[in-house]
Order: structure tokens, then sequence, then C-alpha cells
């Protein structure tokens, strides 16, 4: 898994750059998750914009990251493509997270905007 | 005028895959290539690559649990959506038919999220087990 990190106060971003998280992945999603969380402070914004697949392996991960970063961090989520939405609304997941139209939002969000 | 035997079989696509989750992101890419998934709309092709990626990990993951073996797909696009068949000669499903597809009820659940989508998705689920052979049969409504 290719992921792409950003530091700012209190946020860490991540742009996931491929464009599955599945069941041939989903065990190395969530230990670089793990790893690359390791400081993270309040809020970890991952950025699905560029994943197209997810299925119920990728799902299963992403709130295994969150469960990781649980209590102290929270884990939201931007960009979700339509599929990636759908697997998250039919499995009743996108009530679990705080899902951001876009990364940018994601960004203004925190800071009151 | 072309026979609609013609027709039927220019919309079918069988497959035989390796049973493990690489191969079968492999196969999932030539059957979102194939004639019957062309044909759907792009909303309905995402729906049957999500079905399609949960029975076939299941089998990898469950019916072969992670031993040596292969998976056949049958697919054929009919007036009433894609019509699947999925054999294959792993385990037996536990208690001999698929499970209910509950959803998980604990505040992070990690799993339990299969059989859900692929109940939610399909009409006319059908389990058999005969001669050591697993044949599911659903419809992902056109």
């Amino acid at each position: 898994m290719q992921l792409q990190t950003q530091t700012r106060p209190k946020l860490l971003s991540v742009l996931v750059m491929n464009d599955r998280i599945d069941a041939a992945s989903a065990i190395q999603f969530k230990e670089q998750m793990r790893d690359l969380t390791q400081n993270a402070e309040s809020r970890v914004v991952l950025d699905l914009a560029r994943v197209m697949f997810l299925d119920s392996s990728g799902l299963g991960a992403i709130v295994a990251v969150k469960k990781l970063l649980a209590p102290d961090r929270v884990l939201e989520l931007s960009g979700l493509t339509p599929t990636v939405e759908k697997v998250f609304r039919l499995t009743r997941m996108d009530s679990i997270f705080t899902i951001h139209p876009s990364h940018e939002k994601a960004l203004a969000h925190g800071t009151g905007g | 005028m072309a026979p609609v035997a013609d027709l039927v079989r220019d919309l079918a696509f069988s497959l035989t895959l390796a049973a493990d989750t690489v191969a079968v992101r492999e196969g999932l890419a030539r059957i979102a290539a194939s004639a019957p998934l062309a044909a759907l709309s792009a909303v309905h092709r995402a729906t049957a690559e999500i079905v399609l990626a949960e029975v076939l990990n299941n089998v990898a993951e469950h019916a072969y649990f992670g031993l040596p073996g292969d998976i056949s797909i049958n697919l054929m696009a009919t007036a009433v959506g894609l019509e699947c068949r999925i054999a294959d000669h792993g385990r037996e499903m536990p208690g001999g038919s698929p499970p209910a597809g509950t959803l998980p009820q604990e505040d992070f659940p990690e799993g339990g999220f299969g059989w859900h989508l692929i109940r939610s998705l399909t009409h006319g689920l059908d389990y058999q087990r005969k001669n050591g052979r697993n044949l599911l049969r659903f419809v992902i409504p056109a």
C-alpha cells in the first residue's frame, strides 16, 4: 500500500494512493496505518478520494484503525467515491465515522470553518 | 438477423481462478472487463464487483481457508440481471447454508459485513452441496 502523510498542528492527513483496499491488501493497510499514526495527536483524516473499490476486508481494516486510535484520537474520512460510499452506507458504518466530502472540507472543519 | 442463442452466448463469461485473494483481485479485473459486465450501467457494474469480491474472497478464506484450490465462475447477463454461478471444492458452508448476513452489533466491528452486502445486493440466492462441491447461485438485479 502507498500512503502519503501530511502533518499539521493536531492533525495528521493520510492519503491512500492505491485505487483499492481489498482482501489482498487489508492487513498491510492496517499495519501501515498503525505505524504511521503512532505519534498522531487528536485527529487523523484518511482521504479515500483515490480509492475506487473497498470490500468488507478493507472496511474492517478501516474500522480497526479507528479502534486502534480510540479513545484519545479520532479517525475521520474524506473523499468517498460512489462505490466506497455504497459499502459504508449498506453496512451502516457511515454512522460511526465523521465523513467529509473532501479533504479541503475536512481541514476547514478543524479550524471551525 | 442474429439468432437469440448468439446474443445470449455473447453475454456469458466463464473463468476459473486460484482460490487466493491476489488471484481474486486479478480475476475481478477480468470480470469487470467481460462482456456481461460491459453491458451493465456503471452503478450496476460496481454492485456486481462488490458482490463478486465478497463471494470469491469468502471461498478463498473460508471454504479453502488458505489451502490451494479452484473457483469456477459463470456469469450471464439476462433480462432479470446478472445471473451468477460460483462453484468450488472447499469445505461445506457451516450448518449447510449461507450465513444470514445480520450486521454485527459491537461498536467497532472488524468483520461480518460480507454476507450482509451479498444478501443486500442479490436476489434468488441458492446454495447446494453435492459430491464435495459447493454451488452458489444468485442474481444481481438489473
